[in-house]
């Protein structure tokens, strides 16, 4: 019983920077504009969050600063992909070799700990929130594996709420979704494409922000050299395979966080005729599922039909 | 002198070195349906993009309502009035009818009031012009005619009094044709003012109360419609006497030269394109294929042309089966090699490599020709000779062999292909809309040149949308419609209603 909650538990975990990535995307690919640099943006905001809140000695302060560095990221995607008609595949690929290399060298000459941050204090942390009826939480771990989280678990849990509402239920959502359909009638109704799209990245870089800052704010307390490992395209994967649904982008993320968490509780065991697992083939579980879902579970996933397009106004 | 919904006083605009509107003055009277006519690049569209502001005019005035007024964005223009209905609807597919006609102009930031009092108002609007449209139905599953209609009714939710229509009737059946006219009289005649964007003379002299004409981006006539023949527009567009009328022979038709049977085609997506074709084809005659664009035509050509295998079915040329031949090469190679030459419907990119120069052009897909090699090796003489007659024969203008044939009129370009395929002496001519984007002079050209191929003894097979021409040219006429034949008639007996009822599917 303790296992399952145990792992449920990860689950929640694991999957907060993924859904927040992925409704990151959301915001970018409904726009129609493709977001590879969904890696880039948390790593960046991971390594503002991490200095800032070293600095400051304030979670909050470091969230500021990893949503900051979130949104000027995406700024510098959407100046390529939305201002320049740039191509939106090599502009986020880009984007996620340069924050990889440029953050660790920044850490080094900083910080002289081999491209790590200062590890921070509890003070400069997000932990478990103080309910009031923490003693009884901490007694019992099917509450701790609810409510035993820190505050942007619970943030995340909200944000989705707040996107689904708004890609569906206003007008911006609406007009979103028209500029990623088909950005020349939302062009011949007086809309500013180019303004719609870098709102949705704005939004977006804001996401990848709390999600980059949770890594190192509430996991590992210190940025560390490419720390965000794959998790951006696994939010892209999930996004797709979500067919670009808020609440089905967050299935997938769960599944992926879900099967991690499984993962590690695998590590090691022996299993009944096979044996022992080599660890490498149980961690690339979940990104093998990744393969498989995406490959041929879902059916054909029917993106926004101006994806990947640069908008360019014609007569 | 009636009150002017829009006036233009001396607008200028250029494109680089290109003067695209020059000097235009011109008048819209408010009430009525005014026609504004001339062929492909007389600078129409530009015009238009100027009085809805997707332009900006070089110099000039434009008066809206009397008032002289500064059109900076569409946003603009839709604030004045103006309504646009674009030849390429501006629909969101996967929205509904009521998302569609809200988008852009959205109540308040929440989206369920303004859907709510759209709805109201678009029942309203539905009632007033007759237009029937279910606000809730998914644009994307609409019928084309609907979905102009779902433009049309977008235009008047924002409150439009002056309503652009460019090339409407480009996509419709001819009873959808009259229907759209209907609902522009109906509108018409509760005060809004209708400017219609037509190449289509005829559209012209049915609705319109007054005319204006341009001719490379000047304004040539401004005329009453009641005033004027079909002729005189004709004249005024091209700038001298036009021969509309075709003379046409009997024609006599010869062997068989093609012969189809049970053709189907089906798609990956398990989508039937063509479903049990058949038709013969005889030397010395040419067989219209009519239908609205995207009922199966286009396909049928590039199964016939080997561009595309059909799913099942026969196709007989000169008594040799093409559906079970054995081929080397490309099969469309094959084919041209047999005597089949196809002049593709998307010229653009099918028919040439605009990048390339006419006389490269000039032997795409006969560049294997014993007479235009030498060894493995071009022989760039004989090319360019060869390139030199079509100029000449062809009258393409400008005369240029070393010129990237994208910088050609569509005209110009047509008759480069129109010359390299019948160079080859072919039994069999596939010819898919030969004058989209062509101008009258050299419609003409064209026109002439395709009756004498046929009086020569060749089989043409003709896929238009452009009813005119398929009634002009054809000796008989195949009706398309959802992949399937509908019917045939002889030419002589076809009439636009008839086809039309044929290309809706009603048998």
């Amino acid at each position: 019983m303790d296992m399952i909650f145990s792992v449920l538990d990860a689950t929640l975990r694991v999957s907060t920077p993924l859904v927040l990535a992925a409704l990151a995307g959301l915001f970018s690919e409904r726009s129609g504009v493709v977001d590879l640099a969904l890696e880039g943006k948390m790593l960046a905001a991971a390594f503002a969050a991490a200095c800032v809140a070293y600095i400051a000695q304030s979670p909050w302060v470091g969230l500021g600063a990893g949503i900051a560095a979130g949104m000027a990221v995406a700024m510098l995607h959407g100046m390529v992909s939305i201002t320049y008609n740039g191509n939106q595949l090599i502009s986020g690929v880009a984007i996620n070799m340069m924050v990889s290399g440029v953050t660790p060298v920044l850490a080094l000459a900083w910080f002289q700990q081999g491209g790590r941050t200062p590890t921070l204090s509890d003070e400069a942390r997000f932990t478990a929130i103080d309910l009031p009826f923490a003693d009884a939480i901490a007694h019992s771990p099917a509450l701790k594996t609810f409510f035993g989280h820190n505050i942007l678990v619970y943030l995340a849990l909200l944000l989705i709420f707040v996107v689904s509402w708004v890609v569906y239920k206003s007008r911006f959502g609406l007009r979103l979704r028209a500029v990623g359909e088909n950005p020349h009638a939302a062009d011949a109704a007086g809309i500013s494409v180019k303004g719609v799209r870098y709102m949705a990245q704005a939004v977006g870089g804001a996401l990848c922000g709390v999600a980059g800052a949770y890594l190192v704010l509430a996991q590992t307390g210190a940025f560390i050299q490419d720390m965000t490992a794959g998790k951006g395209y696994l939010a892209l994967a999930a996004l797709i395979f979500g067919k670009w649904r808020p609440w089905a982008a967050v299935l997938g993320c769960l599944i992926f966080a879900f099967t991690d968490a499984i993962q590690i509780r695998l590590q090691g065991v022996e299993l009944p005729l096979i044996g022992s697992i080599p660890d490498a083939f149980i961690q690339a579980l979940p990104y093998v599922l990744t393969v498989v879902l995406l490959a041929g579970f879902m059916g054909r996933a029917v993106a926004p039909k101006a994806i990947g397009v640069p908008f360019v106004k014609s007569r | 002198m009636a009150e002017l919904a829009i006036e233009l006083i001396g607008v200028n605009k250029h494109f680089g070195e290109v003067h695209a509107n020059k000097n235009i003055t011109f008048g819209v009277r408010k009430g009525t349906v005014h026609g504004i006519i001339g062929e492909n690049g007389a600078g129409k569209s530009t015009l238009m993009s100027i009085i809805y502001g997707y332009y900006q005019a070089d110099s000039g005035t434009i008066k809206i309502n009397g008032k002289a007024e500064r059109i900076r964005s569409s946003h603009a223009a839709i604030g004045l009035g103006i309504g646009m209905v674009h030849q390429h609807f501006m629909l969101v597919d996967p929205f509904t009818v009521l998302e569609n006609i809200v988008l852009g102009a959205e109540g308040g930031i929440t989206l369920d009031g303004s859907l709510a009092a759209a709805r109201t108002h678009l029942q309203k609007l539905n009632q007033d012009y007759g237009l029937q449209v279910d606000p809730d139905a998914i644009v994307g599953e609409l019928g084309v005619g609907t979905q102009q209609r779902v433009e049309i009714l977008k235009t008047l939710y924002r409150g439009a009094d002056v309503l652009i229509l460019d090339e409407p009737t480009a996509v419709l059946t001819p009873q959808e044709a009259d229907d759209l006219f209907r609902i522009l009289r109906l509108l018409r005649d509760q005060g809004k003012t209708v400017i219609l964007i037509t190449h289509k003379l005829r559209e012209v002299l049915d609705i319109t109360d007054d005319v204006t004409v341009m001719r490379a981006g000047e304004i040539v006539g401004q005329v009453r419609t009641a005033d004027v023949t079909k002729e005189d527009l004709a004249d005024l567009m091209v700038g001298r006497k036009v021969n509309m009328h075709l003379d046409k022979a009997a024609a006599v038709p010869g062997k068989k030269v093609l012969s189809v049977s049970g053709l189907n085609l089906v798609d990956s997506r398990g989508v039937a394109l063509l479903k049990d074709i058949g038709f013969d084809l005889h030397a010395g005659e040419i067989v219209g294929i009519a239908g609205v664009s995207g009922n199966g035509q286009s396909e049928l050509l590039e199964v016939l042309s080997g561009m595309r295998e059909a799913t099942s079915g026969s196709v007989q040329f000169k008594g040799t089966e093409l559906a079970t031949l054995k081929t080397r090469e490309p099969k469309a190679a094959a084919y041209r090699k047999l005597g089949i030459a196809h002049i593709p419907e998307d010229r653009s990119r099918e028919g040439m490599v605009k990048d390339f120069m006419t006389f490269e052009n000039a032997i795409l897909g006969y560049h294997d020709d014993p007479s235009v090699r030498r060894g493995f090796l071009f022989n760039r003489k004989a090319i360019i000779e060869r390139c030199r007659r079509f100029i000449d024969e062809f009258d393409v203008r400008p005369a240029l062999t070393h010129r990237r044939i994208g910088l050609f009129s569509g005209g110009n370009q047509q008759k480069v292909i129109l010359a390299r395929e019948i160079h080859a002496n072919p039994d069999l001519l596939l010819i898919g809309q030969p004058t989209r984007g062509v101008d009258i002079g050299a419609i003409e050209f064209i026109h002439k040149r395709l009756m004498q191929l046929r009086d020569e003894g060749k089989a043409l097979l003709l896929v238009s949308v452009e009813l005119d021409e398929i009634m002009a040219l054809s000796d008989r006429i195949i009706v398309m419609n959802g992949g399937a034949i509908s019917g045939e008639l002889p030419a002589a007996e076809a009439t636009a209603t008839s086809l039309g009822l044929l290309m809706g599917g009603h048998k």
